[in-house]
Protein backbone atom coordinates (compact mmCIF):
# COMPACT_ATOMS: atom_id res chain seq x y z
CA UNK A 1 0.00 0.00 0.00
CA UNK A 2 1.25 3.77 -1.09
CA UNK A 3 -0.25 7.15 -0.94
CA UNK A 4 0.26 8.51 -4.07
CA UNK A 5 0.26 12.46 -5.01
CA UNK A 6 -0.54 13.87 -8.30
CA UNK A 7 0.45 16.85 -8.72
CA UNK A 8 -2.09 18.76 -11.68
CA UNK A 9 -1.56 21.19 -14.29
CA UNK A 10 -3.91 23.44 -11.67
CA UNK A 11 -1.85 22.97 -8.69
CA UNK A 12 -4.18 20.89 -7.54
CA UNK A 13 -3.31 17.84 -5.56
CA UNK A 14 -5.01 14.25 -5.66
CA UNK A 15 -3.34 11.47 -2.96
CA UNK A 16 -4.64 8.31 -3.96
CA UNK A 17 -4.07 5.25 -1.98
CA UNK A 18 -2.22 2.13 -4.33
CA UNK A 19 -2.21 -1.26 -3.98
CA UNK A 20 1.01 -3.02 -4.05
CA UNK A 21 1.25 -4.46 -7.24
CA UNK A 22 -1.11 -1.92 -9.35
CA UNK A 23 0.17 -0.14 -11.60
CA UNK A 24 0.63 3.80 -10.89
CA UNK A 25 -1.69 4.38 -14.38
CA UNK A 26 -4.40 1.43 -12.90
CA UNK A 27 -3.91 3.62 -9.12
CA UNK A 28 -4.73 6.80 -10.84
CA UNK A 29 -6.99 5.83 -13.78
CA UNK A 30 -9.00 4.01 -11.23
CA UNK A 31 -9.85 6.59 -9.15
CA UNK A 32 -10.20 9.12 -11.85
CA UNK A 33 -7.15 11.08 -11.76
CA UNK A 34 -7.66 14.01 -14.88
CA UNK A 35 -4.78 13.77 -17.31
CA UNK A 36 -3.90 9.91 -17.06
CA UNK A 37 -5.49 8.36 -19.87
CA UNK A 38 -4.25 5.07 -20.23
CA UNK A 39 -5.81 4.11 -23.45
CA UNK A 40 -4.03 1.02 -24.75
CA UNK A 41 -4.69 -0.28 -20.77
CA UNK A 42 -1.28 -0.61 -19.94
CA UNK A 43 0.59 -2.02 -22.83
CA UNK A 44 2.77 0.54 -23.15
CA UNK A 45 1.49 1.39 -26.89
CA UNK A 46 -0.16 5.34 -26.65
CA UNK A 47 2.21 6.85 -24.18
CA UNK A 48 -1.12 8.41 -22.46
CA UNK A 49 -0.25 7.74 -18.88
CA UNK A 50 2.69 10.18 -19.15
CA UNK A 51 3.82 11.41 -16.12
CA UNK A 52 6.52 13.18 -14.20
CA UNK A 53 8.40 11.36 -11.23
CA UNK A 54 9.74 13.53 -8.62
CA UNK A 55 13.17 12.28 -6.91
CA UNK A 56 13.82 10.70 -4.88
CA UNK A 57 11.46 8.38 -6.07
CA UNK A 58 12.71 8.95 -10.01
CA UNK A 59 16.18 7.24 -8.91
CA UNK A 60 15.23 4.10 -7.40
CA UNK A 61 12.73 3.15 -9.33
CA UNK A 62 13.88 -0.05 -12.23
CA UNK A 63 15.22 2.05 -15.50
CA UNK A 64 12.79 1.64 -18.40
CA UNK A 65 13.28 -0.79 -20.81
CA UNK A 66 13.54 -0.41 -25.02
CA UNK A 67 9.87 0.08 -25.46
CA UNK A 68 8.82 2.27 -22.32
CA UNK A 69 11.98 4.63 -24.04
CA UNK A 70 10.99 4.81 -27.15
CA UNK A 71 7.41 5.48 -26.50
CA UNK A 72 8.42 8.71 -24.62
CA UNK A 73 10.79 10.31 -26.88
CA UNK A 74 7.63 10.69 -28.67
CA UNK A 75 5.27 11.92 -25.38
CA UNK A 76 3.68 15.44 -25.21
CA UNK A 77 7.05 17.10 -23.30
CA UNK A 78 8.97 14.44 -21.83
CA UNK A 79 11.53 15.31 -19.19
CA UNK A 80 14.63 13.58 -17.56
CA UNK A 81 12.05 12.42 -14.71
CA UNK A 82 9.57 11.33 -17.56
CA UNK A 83 7.78 7.66 -17.58
CA UNK A 84 4.91 5.69 -18.53
CA UNK A 85 2.67 5.76 -15.22
CA UNK A 86 1.53 1.93 -16.34
CA UNK A 87 5.10 0.46 -16.55
CA UNK A 88 5.69 1.08 -12.74
CA UNK A 89 4.44 -0.93 -9.98
CA UNK A 90 3.16 0.54 -6.47
CA UNK A 91 5.31 -1.15 -3.72
CA UNK A 92 5.56 0.29 -0.83
CA UNK A 93 9.04 1.85 -1.23
CA UNK A 94 6.59 4.44 -3.15
CA UNK A 95 5.24 5.72 -0.53
CA UNK A 96 4.67 9.33 -0.47
CA UNK A 97 5.81 9.43 -4.27
CA UNK A 98 4.78 12.97 -5.57
CA UNK A 99 3.73 12.30 -9.48
CA UNK A 100 3.72 15.48 -11.46
CA UNK A 101 0.75 15.04 -14.33
CA UNK A 102 1.99 16.58 -17.90
CA UNK A 103 -0.14 19.49 -19.55
CA UNK A 104 -1.96 17.06 -22.44
CA UNK A 105 -1.63 13.40 -23.09
CA UNK A 106 -2.60 13.72 -26.60
CA UNK B 1 -27.99 21.70 -27.92
CA UNK B 2 -29.88 20.96 -24.97
CA UNK B 3 -28.52 22.91 -21.22
CA UNK B 4 -27.11 20.94 -18.94
CA UNK B 5 -30.01 21.76 -16.03
CA UNK B 6 -32.51 19.73 -18.12
CA UNK B 7 -30.64 16.50 -17.81
CA UNK B 8 -30.92 14.95 -14.24
CA UNK B 9 -31.15 10.99 -15.81
CA UNK B 10 -28.74 9.65 -17.75
CA UNK B 11 -29.33 5.60 -18.84
CA UNK B 12 -26.04 4.38 -20.85
CA UNK B 13 -26.88 1.19 -22.50
CA UNK B 14 -23.66 -1.12 -22.75
CA UNK B 15 -20.90 -1.79 -20.27
CA UNK B 16 -17.86 -1.60 -22.23
CA UNK B 17 -15.21 0.35 -22.69
CA UNK B 18 -17.42 3.35 -24.38
CA UNK B 19 -20.09 3.23 -22.01
CA UNK B 20 -17.43 3.08 -18.83
CA UNK B 21 -15.97 6.08 -20.31
CA UNK B 22 -19.34 8.14 -20.93
CA UNK B 23 -20.17 7.45 -17.05
CA UNK B 24 -16.82 8.21 -16.06
CA UNK B 25 -16.18 11.64 -17.87
CA UNK B 26 -19.78 12.61 -16.99
CA UNK B 27 -18.92 13.31 -13.34
CA UNK B 28 -15.28 14.32 -13.96
CA UNK B 29 -17.24 16.93 -16.04
CA UNK B 30 -19.74 17.93 -12.53
CA UNK B 31 -22.40 16.32 -13.99
CA UNK B 32 -24.08 15.60 -10.44
CA UNK B 33 -27.24 13.69 -11.77
CA UNK B 34 -28.11 9.96 -11.97
CA UNK B 35 -26.07 7.51 -13.96
CA UNK B 36 -27.28 4.54 -14.59
CA UNK B 37 -25.20 1.38 -17.11
CA UNK B 38 -26.79 -1.44 -17.80
CA UNK B 39 -24.66 -3.86 -19.28
CA UNK B 40 -25.26 -7.63 -20.42
CA UNK B 41 -21.88 -9.17 -18.68
CA UNK B 42 -21.75 -9.18 -15.67
CA UNK B 43 -19.19 -7.27 -14.97
CA UNK B 44 -18.54 -3.76 -14.41
CA UNK B 45 -16.25 -2.00 -17.50
CA UNK B 46 -13.14 -3.41 -18.47
CA UNK B 47 -10.55 -3.36 -20.64
CA UNK B 48 -11.02 -5.97 -23.53
CA UNK B 49 -7.44 -5.55 -25.58
CA UNK B 50 -5.89 -7.83 -22.76
CA UNK B 51 -8.11 -10.02 -23.24
CA UNK B 52 -6.31 -11.82 -25.99
CA UNK B 53 -3.12 -10.94 -24.98
CA UNK B 54 -2.20 -10.82 -20.75
CA UNK B 55 -5.56 -12.34 -19.62
CA UNK B 56 -5.59 -15.48 -21.56
CA UNK B 57 -1.89 -15.66 -20.71
CA UNK B 58 -2.13 -15.13 -17.02
CA UNK B 59 -0.02 -12.56 -16.33
CA UNK B 60 -3.12 -9.93 -15.78
CA UNK B 61 -5.86 -10.58 -13.22
CA UNK B 62 -9.72 -9.91 -13.96
CA UNK B 63 -9.32 -7.38 -11.04
CA UNK B 64 -6.38 -5.03 -13.53
CA UNK B 65 -8.97 -5.52 -15.94
CA UNK B 66 -11.46 -3.18 -14.85
CA UNK B 67 -11.24 0.49 -15.86
CA UNK B 68 -12.39 1.84 -12.06
CA UNK B 69 -12.90 -0.90 -9.30
CA UNK B 70 -16.57 -1.35 -8.23
CA UNK B 71 -16.41 0.64 -4.49
CA UNK B 72 -15.17 3.52 -7.22
CA UNK B 73 -18.19 3.47 -9.16
CA UNK B 74 -20.45 3.52 -5.85
CA UNK B 75 -18.32 6.28 -4.81
CA UNK B 76 -19.39 8.21 -8.15
CA UNK B 77 -22.59 7.48 -7.77
CA UNK B 78 -22.65 5.44 -10.84
CA UNK B 79 -25.39 2.45 -10.97
CA UNK B 80 -24.53 -0.69 -12.71
CA UNK B 81 -27.06 -3.52 -13.68
CA UNK B 82 -25.31 -6.26 -14.88
CA UNK B 83 -26.25 -9.31 -16.72
CA UNK B 84 -29.17 -7.55 -18.05
CA UNK B 85 -30.50 -7.15 -21.62
CA UNK B 86 -32.54 -4.10 -22.76
CA UNK B 87 -35.40 -5.29 -24.70
CA UNK B 88 -36.58 -1.81 -26.06
CA UNK B 89 -35.74 1.69 -26.26
CA UNK B 90 -39.17 3.87 -25.85
CA UNK B 91 -38.35 7.24 -27.47
CA UNK B 92 -41.81 8.71 -27.32
CA UNK B 93 -42.08 8.09 -23.16
CA UNK B 94 -38.05 8.71 -23.28
CA UNK B 95 -37.42 5.44 -21.59
CA UNK B 96 -35.49 1.96 -21.92
CA UNK B 97 -37.25 -1.21 -20.82
CA UNK B 98 -35.22 -4.19 -19.50
CA UNK B 99 -35.55 -7.87 -20.51
CA UNK B 100 -37.36 -8.27 -16.94
CA UNK B 101 -39.68 -5.69 -17.28
CA UNK B 102 -37.81 -2.25 -15.34
CA UNK B 103 -37.74 0.67 -16.76
CA UNK B 104 -34.71 3.11 -16.96
CA UNK B 105 -37.01 6.44 -17.56
CA UNK B 106 -33.72 9.06 -19.44
CA UNK B 107 -33.93 12.36 -20.25
CA UNK B 108 -30.17 11.75 -22.24
CA UNK B 109 -29.60 8.09 -23.55
CA UNK B 110 -26.06 6.69 -24.67
CA UNK B 111 -26.14 3.76 -26.91
CA UNK B 112 -22.30 2.05 -26.18
CA UNK B 113 -23.60 -1.04 -27.45
CA UNK B 114 -20.27 -2.55 -29.06
CA UNK B 115 -20.44 -5.64 -30.74
CA UNK B 116 -20.05 -9.34 -30.74
CA UNK B 117 -17.93 -11.94 -31.89
CA UNK B 118 -19.63 -13.33 -35.62
CA UNK B 119 -19.83 -16.82 -35.17
CA UNK B 120 -19.06 -19.22 -38.29
CA UNK B 121 -22.18 -20.54 -39.71
CA UNK B 122 -20.53 -23.81 -41.09
CA UNK B 123 -22.72 -26.94 -39.08
CA UNK B 124 -20.77 -27.52 -36.03
CA UNK B 125 -19.90 -24.02 -35.15
CA UNK B 126 -22.38 -24.29 -32.33
CA UNK B 127 -20.60 -26.97 -30.47
CA UNK B 128 -19.12 -26.25 -26.67
CA UNK B 129 -15.54 -26.65 -27.78
CA UNK B 130 -16.01 -23.83 -30.42
CA UNK B 131 -14.94 -20.86 -29.14
CA UNK B 132 -15.62 -17.06 -29.89
CA UNK B 133 -12.69 -14.77 -27.83
CA UNK B 134 -14.43 -11.26 -27.10
CA UNK B 135 -15.20 -11.30 -23.50
CA UNK B 136 -14.14 -12.00 -19.86
CA UNK B 137 -16.94 -14.75 -20.04
CA UNK B 138 -14.93 -16.32 -23.22
CA UNK B 139 -11.36 -16.60 -21.82
CA UNK B 140 -12.42 -18.21 -18.61
CA UNK B 141 -14.31 -20.63 -20.74
CA UNK B 142 -10.48 -21.17 -22.53
CA UNK B 143 -8.19 -20.96 -19.97
CA UNK B 144 -8.58 -24.43 -18.83
CA UNK B 145 -8.35 -25.45 -22.26
CA UNK B 146 -5.28 -23.82 -23.04
CA UNK B 147 -3.03 -26.80 -21.28
CA UNK B 148 0.05 -27.93 -22.98
CA UNK B 149 -0.03 -30.14 -25.45
CA UNK B 150 -3.59 -29.55 -26.67
CA UNK B 151 -4.41 -28.97 -30.29
CA UNK B 152 -5.70 -25.35 -30.77
CA UNK B 153 -7.37 -24.14 -34.41
CA UNK B 154 -7.83 -20.80 -34.99
CA UNK B 155 -10.22 -19.78 -37.38
CA UNK B 156 -9.40 -15.82 -38.58
CA UNK B 157 -6.30 -14.38 -39.24
CA UNK B 158 -6.88 -11.13 -37.96
CA UNK B 159 -5.96 -9.19 -34.32
CA UNK B 160 -7.86 -11.85 -32.06
CA UNK B 161 -6.83 -14.50 -33.94
CA UNK B 162 -2.93 -14.14 -34.66
CA UNK B 163 -2.69 -12.55 -30.75
CA UNK B 164 -4.84 -16.11 -29.25
CA UNK B 165 -2.28 -18.34 -31.46
CA UNK B 166 0.74 -16.48 -30.20
CA UNK B 167 -0.57 -16.89 -26.43
CA UNK B 168 -1.24 -20.65 -27.07
CA UNK B 169 1.72 -21.41 -28.75
CA UNK B 170 3.90 -19.73 -25.88
CA UNK B 171 1.69 -21.88 -23.42
CA UNK B 172 2.85 -24.88 -25.23
CA UNK B 173 -0.21 -25.58 -27.48
CA UNK B 174 0.05 -27.08 -31.03
CA UNK B 175 -1.37 -23.82 -32.57
CA UNK B 176 -3.07 -23.98 -36.37
CA UNK B 177 -4.38 -20.67 -38.05
CA UNK B 178 -6.64 -20.99 -40.59
CA UNK B 179 -7.06 -17.98 -42.68
CA UNK B 180 -9.38 -17.78 -45.73
CA UNK B 181 -8.38 -14.81 -47.81
CA UNK B 182 -4.69 -15.06 -49.25
CA UNK B 183 -2.87 -13.48 -46.84
CA UNK B 184 -3.64 -12.37 -42.34
CA UNK B 185 -4.04 -9.24 -41.33
CA UNK B 186 -5.54 -8.65 -44.97
CA UNK B 187 -8.22 -5.81 -43.87
CA UNK B 188 -5.57 -3.43 -42.12
CA UNK B 189 -2.13 -3.99 -43.62
CA UNK B 190 -0.46 -3.70 -46.55
CA UNK B 191 0.99 -7.32 -48.16
CA UNK B 192 4.70 -6.99 -46.80
CA UNK B 193 3.31 -6.73 -43.19
CA UNK B 194 0.95 -9.35 -43.85
CA UNK B 195 4.07 -11.42 -45.18
CA UNK B 196 5.93 -10.49 -41.72
CA UNK B 197 3.51 -11.34 -39.52
CA UNK B 198 3.20 -14.96 -41.89
CA UNK B 199 7.10 -15.56 -41.12
CA UNK B 200 7.22 -14.98 -37.63
CA UNK B 201 4.21 -17.29 -36.38
CA UNK B 202 5.71 -20.26 -38.71
CA UNK B 203 9.06 -19.48 -37.47
CA UNK B 204 7.86 -19.67 -33.82
CA UNK B 205 5.60 -23.05 -34.68
CA UNK B 206 2.72 -22.05 -36.02
CA UNK B 207 0.34 -24.23 -38.34
CA UNK B 208 -0.37 -20.99 -40.19
CA UNK B 209 -2.53 -21.30 -43.98
CA UNK B 210 -3.93 -18.99 -45.99
CA UNK B 211 -6.15 -18.65 -48.83
CA UNK B 212 -8.18 -22.10 -47.15
CA UNK B 213 -11.60 -23.08 -47.43
CA UNK B 214 -13.25 -24.87 -44.57
CA UNK B 215 -15.63 -27.40 -45.78
CA UNK B 216 -17.10 -28.66 -41.99
CA UNK B 217 -16.35 -29.33 -38.66
CA UNK B 218 -16.52 -33.20 -37.87
CA UNK B 219 -16.87 -34.47 -34.46
CA UNK B 220 -20.03 -35.41 -32.31
CA UNK B 221 -20.83 -34.21 -28.63
CA UNK B 222 -17.89 -31.97 -29.76
CA UNK B 223 -15.56 -30.82 -32.77
CA UNK B 224 -13.03 -33.04 -33.22
CA UNK B 225 -11.47 -31.93 -36.72
CA UNK B 226 -11.60 -28.80 -39.17
CA UNK B 227 -11.79 -30.64 -42.94
CA UNK B 228 -10.73 -27.61 -45.75
CA UNK B 229 -12.02 -28.12 -48.89
CA UNK B 230 -8.57 -29.89 -50.37
CA UNK B 231 -9.74 -32.85 -48.05
CA UNK B 232 -7.55 -32.13 -45.36
CA UNK B 233 -8.33 -32.64 -41.75
CA UNK B 234 -7.16 -30.94 -39.06
CA UNK B 235 -7.37 -32.48 -35.71
CA UNK B 236 -8.65 -30.15 -32.81
CA UNK B 237 -9.16 -30.35 -29.18
CA UNK B 238 -11.32 -26.93 -29.45
CA UNK B 239 -11.34 -24.40 -31.58
CA UNK B 240 -11.29 -20.76 -31.80
CA UNK B 241 -13.38 -17.97 -33.94
CA UNK B 242 -11.88 -14.71 -34.42
CA UNK B 243 -13.35 -13.26 -37.60
CA UNK B 244 -14.44 -9.82 -36.88
CA UNK B 245 -17.58 -8.62 -34.62
CA UNK B 246 -21.05 -7.70 -35.32
CA UNK B 247 -22.53 -4.65 -34.40
CA UNK B 248 -25.13 -4.76 -31.59
CA UNK B 249 -27.22 -1.85 -33.15
CA UNK B 250 -30.38 -3.92 -33.30
CA UNK B 251 -32.02 -1.62 -30.05
CA UNK B 252 -31.23 1.57 -32.58
CA UNK B 253 -32.87 0.02 -35.50
CA UNK B 254 -35.98 -1.27 -33.81
CA UNK B 255 -36.03 2.12 -32.08
CA UNK B 256 -35.91 4.35 -35.67
CA UNK B 257 -32.65 5.54 -35.43
CA UNK B 258 -30.58 6.26 -38.51
CA UNK B 259 -28.34 2.80 -38.85
CA UNK B 260 -26.06 2.34 -41.59
CA UNK B 261 -22.99 0.26 -40.60
CA UNK B 262 -23.18 1.59 -37.39
CA UNK B 263 -25.47 3.72 -35.45
CA UNK B 264 -25.15 6.89 -37.59
CA UNK B 265 -23.79 9.60 -35.14
CA UNK B 266 -22.62 13.38 -36.04
CA UNK B 267 -19.55 14.57 -35.33
CA UNK B 268 -20.86 14.95 -31.64
CA UNK B 269 -21.07 11.57 -31.23
CA UNK B 270 -25.64 12.31 -31.37
CA UNK B 271 -27.75 9.98 -33.36
CA UNK B 272 -30.44 11.23 -35.64
CA UNK B 273 -32.60 11.44 -32.29
CA UNK B 274 -31.23 14.50 -30.13
CA UNK B 275 -31.64 12.71 -26.98
CA UNK B 276 -29.76 9.39 -27.81
CA UNK B 277 -26.09 9.43 -28.48
CA UNK B 278 -24.10 6.97 -29.60
CA UNK B 279 -20.17 5.94 -29.52
CA UNK B 280 -17.23 3.39 -29.50
CA UNK B 281 -17.66 0.05 -31.85
CA UNK B 282 -21.49 0.58 -32.69
CA UNK B 283 -21.20 4.07 -33.65
CA UNK B 284 -20.50 5.34 -36.99
CA UNK B 285 -18.99 9.09 -36.85
CA UNK B 286 -18.10 11.75 -40.07
CA UNK B 287 -14.56 11.64 -40.09
CA UNK B 288 -12.33 14.68 -40.72
CA UNK B 289 -9.62 12.70 -40.98
CA UNK B 290 -10.61 10.66 -43.19
CA UNK B 291 -12.91 12.92 -45.27
CA UNK B 292 -15.51 10.23 -44.95
CA UNK B 293 -18.02 8.32 -42.36
CA UNK B 294 -16.33 5.81 -40.86
CA UNK B 295 -16.55 3.11 -38.25
CA UNK B 296 -13.89 1.91 -36.09
CA UNK B 297 -13.39 -1.06 -33.78
CA UNK B 298 -10.63 0.29 -31.39
CA UNK B 299 -10.24 1.10 -27.54
CA UNK B 300 -8.81 4.57 -29.02
CA UNK B 301 -12.52 5.19 -30.92
CA UNK B 302 -14.51 4.17 -27.45
CA UNK B 303 -12.53 5.87 -24.94
CA UNK B 304 -12.36 9.31 -27.42
CA UNK B 305 -15.74 9.16 -28.69
CA UNK B 306 -17.13 8.08 -25.12
CA UNK B 307 -15.85 11.42 -23.86
CA UNK B 308 -17.19 13.44 -26.73
CA UNK B 309 -20.70 11.58 -25.87
CA UNK B 310 -20.62 12.47 -22.50
CA UNK B 311 -19.92 16.42 -22.97
CA UNK B 312 -22.44 16.73 -25.50
CA UNK B 313 -25.00 15.11 -22.93
CA UNK B 314 -23.98 17.61 -21.21
CA UNK B 315 -24.35 20.49 -24.05
CA UNK B 316 -20.26 21.00 -23.89
CA UNK B 317 -20.84 20.28 -27.41
CA UNK B 318 -16.69 19.56 -29.06
CA UNK B 319 -16.27 18.25 -32.01
CA UNK B 320 -14.73 14.66 -32.64
CA UNK B 321 -11.76 14.61 -34.14
CA UNK B 322 -9.06 11.78 -34.02
CA UNK B 323 -6.54 10.24 -35.57
CA UNK B 324 -7.23 6.24 -35.56
CA UNK B 325 -3.98 4.28 -33.96
CA UNK B 326 -4.55 0.61 -32.75
CA UNK B 327 -1.74 -1.94 -31.84
CA UNK B 328 -1.08 -5.49 -31.45
CA UNK B 329 1.09 -7.24 -29.43
CA UNK B 330 2.52 -11.16 -30.71
CA UNK B 331 5.20 -12.71 -29.07
CA UNK B 332 7.61 -10.00 -28.11
CA UNK B 333 6.57 -8.02 -31.13
CA UNK B 334 4.60 -4.67 -30.77
CA UNK B 335 2.63 -3.79 -34.08
CA UNK B 336 1.65 -0.06 -34.28
CA UNK B 337 -0.42 1.10 -36.73
CA UNK B 338 -1.51 4.85 -36.58
CA UNK B 339 -3.80 6.42 -39.60
CA UNK B 340 -6.19 4.41 -42.31
CA UNK B 341 -4.18 3.07 -45.28
CA UNK B 342 -6.78 2.63 -47.63
CA UNK B 343 -5.94 3.84 -50.85
CA UNK B 344 -2.59 4.35 -50.54
CA UNK B 345 -0.30 4.90 -53.59
CA UNK B 346 3.34 4.20 -52.31
CA UNK B 347 4.68 1.96 -49.56
CA UNK B 348 7.58 3.12 -48.22
CA UNK B 349 9.74 -0.05 -45.63
CA UNK B 350 12.35 1.35 -43.24
CA UNK B 351 14.07 -1.93 -42.58
CA UNK B 352 13.47 -5.27 -44.06
CA UNK B 353 10.18 -7.25 -42.56
CA UNK B 354 11.66 -9.96 -44.63
CA UNK B 355 14.58 -10.39 -42.72
CA UNK B 356 14.71 -8.44 -39.43
CA UNK B 357 12.20 -8.61 -36.12
CA UNK B 358 11.55 -4.89 -36.36
CA UNK B 359 10.97 -2.00 -38.83
CA UNK B 360 8.31 0.80 -40.25
CA UNK B 361 6.30 0.47 -42.99
CA UNK B 362 4.85 4.02 -44.13
CA UNK B 363 1.84 4.70 -46.43
CA UNK B 364 2.05 7.60 -48.71
CA UNK B 365 -0.66 8.48 -51.25
CA UNK B 366 0.20 11.47 -53.70
CA UNK B 367 3.37 11.71 -51.18
CA UNK B 368 1.21 12.49 -48.02
CA UNK B 369 1.95 9.96 -45.21
CA UNK B 370 -1.67 9.01 -44.69
CA UNK B 371 -0.58 5.68 -42.32
CA UNK B 372 2.32 3.97 -40.88
CA UNK B 373 2.61 0.34 -39.10
CA UNK B 374 5.73 -0.18 -37.02
CA UNK B 375 7.04 -3.32 -35.86
CA UNK B 376 8.97 -2.69 -32.33
CA UNK B 377 10.16 0.31 -32.97
CA UNK B 378 8.08 2.96 -30.37
CA UNK B 379 10.24 6.00 -31.40
CA UNK B 380 9.73 6.22 -34.93
CA UNK B 381 5.94 5.35 -34.42
CA UNK B 382 5.36 8.05 -31.82
CA UNK B 383 6.98 10.26 -34.65
CA UNK B 384 5.07 8.65 -37.44
CA UNK B 385 1.41 9.40 -35.23
CA UNK B 386 2.70 13.00 -34.92
CA UNK B 387 3.31 13.31 -38.85
CA UNK B 388 0.15 10.96 -39.88
CA UNK B 389 -1.65 13.89 -37.88
CA UNK B 390 -0.78 16.64 -39.59
CA UNK B 391 -1.01 15.19 -42.94
CA UNK B 392 3.17 15.71 -43.53
CA UNK B 393 4.88 15.37 -46.95
CA UNK B 394 8.21 13.65 -46.70
CA UNK B 395 10.40 12.17 -48.68
CA UNK B 396 10.33 8.70 -49.61
CA UNK B 397 13.97 8.61 -50.01
CA UNK B 398 14.96 9.88 -46.86
CA UNK B 399 12.12 7.67 -45.05
CA UNK B 400 13.83 4.73 -46.32
CA UNK B 401 17.47 5.56 -45.31
CA UNK B 402 18.29 4.00 -42.08
CA UNK B 403 21.33 6.20 -41.98
CA UNK B 404 19.15 8.85 -41.27
CA UNK B 405 17.88 8.97 -37.64
CA UNK B 406 13.82 9.66 -38.13
CA UNK B 407 13.59 12.37 -35.86
CA UNK B 408 15.90 14.67 -37.86
CA UNK B 409 13.60 14.90 -40.76
CA UNK B 410 11.75 17.46 -41.85
CA UNK B 411 8.49 16.98 -43.62
CA UNK B 412 8.36 19.07 -46.48
CA UNK B 413 4.96 20.31 -46.39
CA UNK B 414 2.36 19.66 -44.02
Amino acid sequence: MARLQFLLPSGEIKVVEALDGQTLMEAATGAQVPGIVGECGGGCSCATCHLYVDQPWFGQLPAPDEMESGMLEGAVEPGPLSRLSCQIRVSDALDGVRLRIPAGQL
Amino acid sequence: MSETNSVSRVVIVGAGQAGGEVAGELRKQGYTGAITLVGEEEQIPYKRPPLSKGFLAGSVTEEQLYVSPRAKLEQLGIEFIGNARVEKIDRSRKLVVLADGRELPYDKLALTTGGRARMLTLAGADKPNVLPLRSIADVKKLQPLCVAGQRAVVIGGGFIGLETAAVMLKLGLHVTVLEGLPRVLARVTAPEVSAFFERMHREAGVDLRTGVQISHLEGEAEVSAVVLADGSRIAADFIIVGIGVVTNTELASEAGLTVDNGIVVDEYARSSDPDIVAAGDCSNHPSQFAGRRIRLESVQNAMEQGRIAARTILGKGEAYQNVPWFWSDQYDLKLQMVGLSTGYDQLVLRGDPATQRNFAAFYLQAGKLIAADTVSRPAEFMLAKKWVAEGAVLDPAQLADESIALKTLVPIAA
